[in-house]
């Protein structure tokens, strides 16, 4: 099924996102185990738990940046095993807002616009510097950014290229009060046109009504989840 | 092919921005064989002799300086993540990378060394080998470089790493990028010498892009 997006005809396969049985190792300790989760079009999945329960590692490993000790990923049902396949349906927001200094706000922009959809395609960014308040600033070098407007640039990218599934990690971090409502904003926007967004984050005023999964719940507790690896 | 166009746009434009990266190697590239006419002395004919090697090895050690930028910033700031994640093939992506770090680094290299070939008196009949001997090697270089670049990657003092893991490996480059202009001082045709740098060249092609994707993958992880 095919929805049109924001007003140039922009358009994603829209499907839904799900993973079982999922286990994760770093650096010989199991993190968690067991992990399922289930995240229909236009669903919210919000990921709580405290400090090292595996928050961006899941996330990373959503995005098929690492790979899982145990289980899989399925996209509308179809395990995934084409991580190129799967990283052009996703939009991976980090911690680190990979900002290129020497480039002005709209170069940074550009250059993702055009790697994701193909040169020719560059419908321009304005949608995406109005989405974060970013046109005063589209001419200035980004090294004159502040922290806050950097990852404001980096949420930007969001908007550059439609895709269906957004993974955010912590993505109110450094952010102010209109700001974060624009995050909302973007994000309510994204769902309504039948986007998925998993979120990662200790205070998710920015996401309504998601479905909420604690980390914590999938921790190994007894002693043999240190191997000897 | 988009992919490729588009990064090696970036990387072009950024080593234009920070024109101050690519100096900096060609800067290192002509003190480095200046040292050498002090060091051994102003005869002509001892200079002559060793200019070809000379010349080669500063070349190699040169761009050696520039070989942890081709990743290393981009696996600083998070754009690795992303661009493995760009959904674009990554040996493409890598490519591209090596590509704008051969025109930023290589080219600028091979444009001086001509000049630099003159402090050393090297003979006419030398230069043309010397030139087209660099063209076909640096490629190379570049490529066997980014493995290596990407292998280091997260390493504290990955420069030295580097140096370490790639230097033997430019051995047979540097044999051979020398024998080509032994043999054209000596009257003997440089053709042979010349046709097994591009045999490496397409070798490293062929080979270093998945090695290096590879690597970067690791990386990320």
């Amino acid at each position: 099924m095919v929805r049109p997006m924001g007003g140039n005809g922009d358009s994603f396969q829209i499907g839904g996102f799900s993973g079982t049985g999922l286990a994760c190792r770093r650096g010989g300790r199991l993190v968690f185990t067991g992990l399922a989760f289930n995240l229909p079009p236009g669903g919210a999945l919000v990921l709580r738990g405290a400090n090292g329960s595996g928050k961006t590692t899941l996330l990373r490993l959503m995005a098929g940046l690492s790979g899982a000790a145990a289980g899989q990923l399925a996209w509308d049902k179809i395990p995934i095993d084409d991580p190129d396949a799967h990283a052009a349906r996703l939009r991976f927001i980090g911690h680190l807002d990979a900002v290129k200094p020497a480039l002005t706000v709209a170069e940074n922009l550009e250059f993702w616009m055009s790697l994701w959809r193909g040169a020719g395609l560059n419908a321009g960014i304005s949608q995406a510097l109005d989405a974060f308040d970013m046109r005063p600033l589209a001419g200035f070098p980004a090294r004159l950014l502040s922290a806050g407007q950097r990852h404001r640039l980096a949420l930007a990218r969001l908007m550059v290229a439609p895709a269906p599934l957004w993974l955010l990690d912590e993505p109110g971090n450094a952010l102010d009060e209109s700001s974060l409502a624009a995050l909302a904003r973007t994000i309510a926007a994204h769902r309504a046109s039948g986007g998925a967004v998993v979120v990662a984050s200790h205070g998710a005023a920015f996401v309504e009504d998601g479905a909420t999964l604690n980390l914590g719940a999938f921790t190994p507790t007894d002693a043999s989840h240190w191997s000897e690896e | 092919m988009s992919a490729f166009s588009t990064v090696l746009a970036r990387d072009l434009r950024l080593a234009l921005r920070q024109s101050a990266d690519s100096l900096t190697v060609v800067a290192f590239f002509a003190i480095a064989t200046v040292l050498f006419p002090f060091g051994v002395g102003p005869e002509t004919n001892v200079l002559a002799r060793i200019a070809g090697g000379v010349l080669w090895v500063t070349a190699l050690l040169a761009a050696l300086l520039s070989l942890d930028r081709i990743f290393a910033v981009d696996f600083e700031d998070g754009t690795l993540d992303q661009l493995v994640l760009a959904g674009a093939p990554l040996p493409v992506v890598v490519v591209a990378k090596v590509c704008a770090h051969w025109l930023t680094t290589g080219v600028p290299l091979i444009l001086v060394s001509p000049l630099l070939a003159v402090t050393l008196h090297l003979p006419a009949a030398g230069y043309g080998p010397l030139v087209l001997a660099l063209l076909l090697g640096t490629p190379t270089v570049s490529l066997v470089g980014a493995v290596g670049a990407a292998l280091v990657l997260g390493t504290r003092r990955g420069g030295v790493l580097l140096s370490l893991l790639v230097l033997p490996l430019y051995i047979p480059i540097l044999i051979f990028g020398t024998a080509a202009v032994e043999a054209a001082l000596t009257g003997l045709p440089s053709t042979p010498m010349l046709s097994v740098l591009a045999g490496f060249m397409v070798l490293a092609l062929t080979f270093s892009p998945w090695a290096t994707a590879a690597a970067l993958r690791q990386a990320v992880e």
